[in-house]
């Protein structure tokens, strides 16, 4: 693993969305603007080769930081910069998506989906080689040569999976975005296609940004974690220290809420509360509504993203300033 | 009362249980020929009972679970067996009996709530209106009742709640409601197909306790279809494994979980990944489940088994009792070869 050298940065990254009604009904109504801010002030580093994965409750602003880095969104403020690829470029970003249904186009053949993004960037020079390259990419995620004739509906949702990921490395990227891959699968399917995306991380030396709601796949496949909570990074550390010795108030309360094969009849507190409005978030600490050790403080300053113990960042007036 | 014997190897009177299916089998005809997505399914759900249903995606849990409804889309159909609720035969019923009985006997809570609530009408109206609908109740009991539901359901501030939309929710709040719906007419079984996929890990645990909280309280019977083993273990009681249209294996949750007897569940097991611990590489199957019209002869399973004989690709093997469990493998059954 190449330690210590970036293949992304992100620096102080916030994106908001205006979500307004239209400006006549506005007019009208006598309703103010509305802004989500999805995201705000966020930061962090990946290093060439290791995966790090965001993990947070449904609208927190996952996806929204995978779609700045992959440059579908631009950013409100703040910086993303790339580090340099194999041939001295700047390293190049592909996304794969949760629902391997709707990303592939339908009335296409598989090797179609697959070429075009070698014929887009012309990375082969003629048909013959394009369709040795498409056939190759076949092979590595484990499909045949000869699937490159079907169509997406002959292929079950884990095979379509195998595709998306088949024409995401077609563009030859380093820094793979994968936002929930497995979550419309199941763990037989999940099982295969994760141990697919440990193996290209090995043999093209791939790093990802792995988005997930699942814990414990999470945990198989990260070298760092981010926990998110409305917008902001909460906490940040190594998998094991974050799994270990959450440090972090809703962190806490996430890893206590995983269904847990191997412990089944835990004591689940029902009442956790629910998550916030992003349209009207709360005052100082987002979280302190179901925090059950919130202070005075908490209502009135956020919480600064500190270092703490071994590599760990942590926002939380308990943590940093008891 | 109609005593059936069922694979795990008891009988039970057919009239105590929530559910009953005996040998069910659903067909798709199409041009090229009949597929049929569900092959002789057998469960049954006692009253107060969570039985969680798994399997590789296409197995037939959704499709087994809209049989019970009455809910199949053309063209499926019920080619065989019979389907009990709460001790009433309701696959022969007609469209009107079902429309009745749907209400009353079943409810069904789906994946996306959204679904399943009208955005035009508040809550407290479709609440209401389906109380109504099913009881002899006055407006004003079927308020009190609405309100009483959305309170067991633990939404706060029920009163207020009532004059929302659902659009006013969040999703785990609109699950919520949905489940509120479900249990309106007090049914004796509900349909629970992947509810908490689309909610957040706190939040579904919220809901799980929730499903669990009503089963002891009300008695209900749920069957619960998810892909989350996790799930699986912290709220049902029995737990059903379906591969390619058929019951592999069933039985108690910790006993399937842990001592699974079919190379299948065995495979489904040790492909999830651990909290507790890390591997470089996940146990995995290797291959695909078998698209419905090329289903392997003998056991479907029989192509991708690492215990496979000539026995499995001739002859189907039945599910029977092994323990405490029942697995349809020649393994615990003279065999494979
Ligand atoms: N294009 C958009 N326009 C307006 N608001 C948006 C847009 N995209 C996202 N948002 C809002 O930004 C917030 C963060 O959304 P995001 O999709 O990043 O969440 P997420 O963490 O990926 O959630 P999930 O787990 O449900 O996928 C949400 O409140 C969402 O409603
Ligand atoms: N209208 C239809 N025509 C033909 N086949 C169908 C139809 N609807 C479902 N099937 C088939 O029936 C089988 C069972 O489908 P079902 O939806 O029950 O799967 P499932 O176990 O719920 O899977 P998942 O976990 O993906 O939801 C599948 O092979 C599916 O392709
Ligand atoms: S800052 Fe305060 S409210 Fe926020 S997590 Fe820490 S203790 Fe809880
Ligand atoms: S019957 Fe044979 S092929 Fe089927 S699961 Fe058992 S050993 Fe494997
Ligand atoms: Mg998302
Ligand atoms: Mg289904």
């Amino acid at each position: 693993m190449n330690t210590h050298i970036p293949a992304l940065t992100v620096s102080d990254v916030s994106k908001v969305f205006d979500v307004s009604a239209p400006w006549l009904n506005r007019l009208i109504e006598r309703r103010p603007k509305l802004f989500v801010k999805a995201v705000s002030e966020v930061s962090f580093t990946i290093e060439k080769g290791t995966c790090f994965s965001i993990v947070g409750e449904s609208g927190c602003g996952k996806s929204t930081v995978a779609r700045l880095v992959t440059g579908l969104y631009t950013t409100t403020s703040g910086d993303i910069s790339f580090g340099t690829g194999r041939t001295g470029r700047p390293i190049r970003v592909q996304m794969i998506f949760q629902d391997p249904h709707s990303s592939l186009n339908p009335r296409w053949r598989v090797g179609d989906i697959i070429a075009e993004p070698i014929r887009e960037m012309k990375l082969r020079d003629d048909v013959k080689q394009t369709d040795a390259r498409v056939r190759e990419l076949l092979e590595t995620v484990g499909l045949g040569a000869d699937d490159a004739l079907r169509y997406p509906h002959e292929f079950s949702g884990g095979q379509r999976q195998r595709i998306s990921i088949a024409r995401a490395l077609a563009s030859e990227p380093e820094l793979l975005v994968c936002d929930e891959p497995t979550s419309a699968l199941d763990v037989s399917v999940q099982a295969q296609i994760l141990n697919l995306m440990r193996h290209l991380q090995d043999e093209l030396g791939l790093t990802y940004l792995f988005i997930s709601h699942n814990l414990s796949v999470v945990r198989h496949m990260s070298d760092y974690i981010a926990v998110m909570y409305l917008g902001r990074i909460v906490e940040q550390a190594p998998v094991e220290h974050l799994f270990t010795a959450p440090r972090h108030p809703y962190s806490k309360l996430l890893l206590a809420t995983i269904p847990d094969i191997e412990n089944p009849r835990r004591r689940i507190d029902a009442q956790a509360g629910e998550p916030p409005s992003p349209l009207n978030p709360p005052s100082g600490c987002a979280f302190h509504p179901r925090c059950p050790i919130a202070m005075d403080k908490c209502r009135k300053a956020i919480p600064e993203l500190l270092a703490t113990e071994g590599q760990a960042r942590v926002a939380c007036h308990a943590v940093t300033d008891p | 009362m109609m005593v059936l014997p069922i694979p795990d190897g008891n009988t039970q009177n057919t009239a105590t249980s929530a559910l009953d299916v005996h040998g069910l089998t659903v067909e798709f005809p199409t041009r090229r020929g009949v597929l049929t997505a569900i092959d002789d399914v057998s469960m049954q759900i006692a009253p107060g009972e969570i039985l969680g249903v798994v399997g590789e995606s296409g197995a037939g849990k959704s499709i087994t679970g809209l049989a019970v409804l009455g809910l199949l889309e053309h063209p499926g159909r019920i080619a065989g067996g019979a389907i009990h609720v709460g001790g009433r035969r309701v696959d022969t019923l007609s469209e009107a009996e079902l429309t009745k009985v749907r209400g009353r006997e079943m409810g069904a809570i789906f994946q996306d709530p959204l679904t399943a609530l009208n955005p035009l009408f508040s809550v407290g109206k479709q609440l209401v209106e389906t109380i109504r609908l099913h009881s002899d109740m006055n407006r004003a009991a079927a308020n009190a009742r609405a309100l009483e539901l959305l309170r067991n359901v633990g939404i706060p501030a029920p009163e207020e709640r009532l004059r929302q939309y659902p659009h006013q929710f969040s999703g785990g709040m609109r699950q919520r409601v949905v489940i509120a719906l479900a249990l309106a007419a007090g049914p004796r079984l509900i349909i629970a197909d992947e509810p908490t996929t689309a909610l957040d890990v706190s939040i579904q645990a919220q809901i799980t306790a929730l499903l669990r909280k009503l089963c002891d309280e009300t008695g209900v019977g749920i069957m619960l279809v998810t892909h989350d083993m996790g799930v699986i273990a912290e709220t049902a009681d029995r737990v059903c494994v379906m591969y390619s249209g058929r019951v592999v294996e069933s039985g108690p949750v910790a006993d399937v979980i842990h001592n699974p007897q079919h190379p299948y569940t065995r495979g489904l097991m040790s492909a999830i990944p651990s909290l507790h611990d890390r591997v470089e590489t996940l146990a995995q199957i290797d291959g695909s489940m078998p698209r419905l019209n090329a289903r392997p002869s003998g056991c479907a399973f029989h192509p991708r088994c690492p215990h496979a004989g000539p026995r499995c690709s001739a002859e189907t093997p039945p599910l029977v009792k092994v323990d405490t469990t029942s697995a349809a493998c020649w393994l615990q059954q003279g065999g494979t070869q």
